[in-house]
């Protein structure tokens, strides 16, 4: 360890003291199972979109984005671009009706609107899939960051995190999260917001004027003619339709106090979103004339990391490399206690909340053990795996979410004749062809040609596949619609002020 | 005139249960009649449209643009005041326009339920 690492120790350990403090300080309004899961749904719109913004904003936008950017060119914006449409798509079709269904979790929700078992199981084990899925890369992530700032072994990242994301997680549950991560999206923005500032005046004072740009750095669309359209397309459908499929998103609607308040949070949302994915391109553009050697390599996910120091000499580039730090790590620990807390929900209630050997854990108990296991797992399987690569990673999350989740939720609000066998029969239709996909594409380690394309990207064929599924399956088994469709539609989409029974 | 002997337990004597307006339309979505079936049918297409709506109006304009690059690779070289076209779009512009189509949405979806409420709050004559 050297001097160099004194900015990334001391950025660190203040975003670690600041989280546990303010957790500890929610944690005096946190007392009951509910104020865990759901933080007695009543939390503002304004606070609660700021801590949906913490929440969402993860490594793969604070540091993924530029590096993809400085790599490949304007074709990756779309993966900002995605991820923020994705909120209005879940505006319009799910988030007034999925906040008055009532439920807690997605498995809540399926069981509540199909009356069925069966479903919530499957839905449950899909949660822990997503989850794991898109909780791999942040541990990982955290320990790349720690390397490169600090010099940390590899296992550093990923331990801290998951010790400290425990800790909040498990003492105060949803509710200090809340006051945690309407923090940490303010730091983020803070801490992308500032170094940009300051680098681009140096840029405009430097008269450097613009890259040298090779062809296609300003196309937006993949290369590669029809393959590279259809890599492009199949990229908007999973971020559009699979942010409202995440756990950690989708958990987060259940806080609002009614329908009105969670779509005026979502709206919310969609402004700090905005705000923020303007600055991470402008490292990628600023990359691309001040660190072009990093392009293409495996330190390009580094680039808001490493930039402040090359651009600045001196204690202003150091302190700026402290305030980059702190925004990764705050994005690692946000994305992290969220994701943790989506999962160890499903986990408390479906599996360390049940009856064991005669004994059955209190609410809080089992959402306790539920969260070290939420935990654990993905933190060991991120210790002994090889990087996967952050970006790809939480792009697979994505399209399992569009594939499954998606269509439940699109055809469980808004059409009546959705049935039990017909959901089961999507949800795995999609699952299981989007974990072919997957399975495919971490197997082939250089793809080439149609297949691989059609496999690195499946959200275009195995949403329309899950949808169609889910349609055919319920219209074939349609004297299986449960009884209750009508009361339960009552409740999703009628205001709240009318006094009406929703079953 | 009383009789010896342990009294009879008293008994409270109330009335049928009353609703609290016994011809609001809301009696007919709770009954499930097809009035009421009418009505809920009338806001789940009202709040649809609305959202489809929204939704093809952000694939006209986002949803297009990489098909518009792909048919004519020339716009990529287009820049306004010295940005490249794809980098303004995508970059910076698109946020403002899906923060705008938002705005719509919920302003007119809090209309339709208005508009919901004040109609099933109505009493029949």
């Amino acid at each position: 360890m050297n001097l160099d690492a004194a900015p990334g120790i001391v950025a660190v350990t203040a975003v670690t003291i600041a989280t546990l403090v303010i957790g500890t300080w929610g944690l005096r309004f946190s007392r009951t199972t509910s104020d865990f899961f759901v933080a007695s749904r009543s939390v503002r719109p304004r606070l609660n979109a700021s801590a949906i913004g913490g929440e969402y904003l993860s490594a793969a936008s604070f540091l993924g984005v530029a590096g993809l950017v400085l790599t490949f060119g304007a074709d990756m914006l779309w993966y900002p671009v995605g991820w923020t449409a994705g909120y209005l798509v879940l505006l319009v079709l799910v988030a007034a009706p999925l906040r008055r269904s009532g439920a807690y979790t997605l498995p809540d929700f399926a069981e509540a609107r199909l009356g069925s078992r069966a479903v919530r199981s499957v839905c449950s084990l899909l949660v822990v899939a997503v989850g794991w899925l898109y909780l791999l890369p942040q541990f990982q992530g955290a320990g790349i960051t720690l390397r490169s700032t600090i010099g940390a072994p590899t296992w550093v990242g990923p331990a801290i995190v998951g010790i400290i994301v425990l800790a909040n997680v498990t003492s105060g549950g949803m509710r200090s999260i809340t006051f945690v991560q309407a923090f940490q999206y303010w730091l983020k923005l803070t801490a992308l917001l500032v170094p940009a500032a300051v680098l681009l005046a140096v840029w405009a004072d430097d008269a450097t004027p613009y890259a040298s740009g090779s062809d296609g750095w300003s196309v937006p669309l993949a290369s590669g003619g029809g393959e590279g359209l259809y890599v492009t397309y199949s990229l908007i459908v999973a971020t559009f339709l699979g942010t409202m499929g995440l756990p950690h998103v989708v958990v987060r609607f259940y806080t609002n106090p009614d329908g009105r308040a969670a779509r005026r949070t979502t709206l919310v949302v969609l402004g700090l979103l905005g705000v923020f994915y303007l600055l991470p391109p402008l490292y990628g553009a600023l990359g691309r004339v001040y660190a072009p050697t990093l392009a293409g390599t495996d330190r390009a996910d580094a680039l808001v990391l490493e930039l402040p120091r090359i651009m600045l000499d001196g204690p202003a580039g150091e302190l700026l490399t402290g305030l980059v730090t702190a925004g990764a790590f705050a994005a690692f620990l946000s994305t992290s206690s969220g994701l943790s807390i989506a999962v160890a929900g499903v986990l408390s209630q479906d599996v360390t909340g049940r009856l064991w050997a005669g004994r059955r854990l209190g609410g809080v108990a089992a959402f306790r053990l539920g969260a070290v296991v939420a935990v654990t797992v993905p933190c060991v399987v991120a210790l002994a795996v090889p990087n996967l690569g952050v970006a790809r990673a939480v792009g697979l999350a994505f399209a399992m979410a569009a594939s499954t989740f998606c269509p439940l939720l699109l055809l469980g609000i808004w059409w009546r004749r959705l049935t039990p066998a017909g959901a089961i029969a999507g949800l795995l239709a999609g699952g299981v062809g989007c974990g072919v996909a997957i399975v495919w594409t971490l197997v082939v380690s250089r793809p080439s040609g149609w297949t691989d394309t059609l496999m690195g990207q499946p959200a275009a064929w195995s949403f329309p596949l899950a949808l169609a599924t889910m349609v055919v399956v319920s219209l074939l088994t349609a004297p299986r619609i449960p009884a209750h469709t009508g009361r339960f539609l009552v409740r999703l989409h009628t205001p709240e002020v009318l006094d009406l029974d929703r079953g | 005139m009383s009789e010896p002997g342990p009294s009879p337990d008293r008994v409270r004597v109330t009335g049928p249960p009353r609703r609290r307006t016994p011809t609001a339309r809301t009696a007919d979505i709770d009954d499930e009649t097809r009035l009421g079936g009418m009505y809920m049918g009338s806001l789940l297409r009202e709040q649809l449209r609305l959202a489809l709506g929204v939704l093809t109006v952000l694939g006209l304009t986002v949803g297009l643009l990489p098909l518009v690059f792909h048919l004519v690779p020339a716009l990529s070289r287009f820049e306004v005041l010295g940005v490249p076209l794809a980098w303004l779009l995508l970059g910076a512009l698109v946020y403002p326009w899906l923060l705008a189509l938002g705005w719509i949405y919920v302003r007119r979806a809090e209309r339709n339920e208005r508009d919901f409420a004040e109609l099933v709050t109505e009493v029949n004559r």
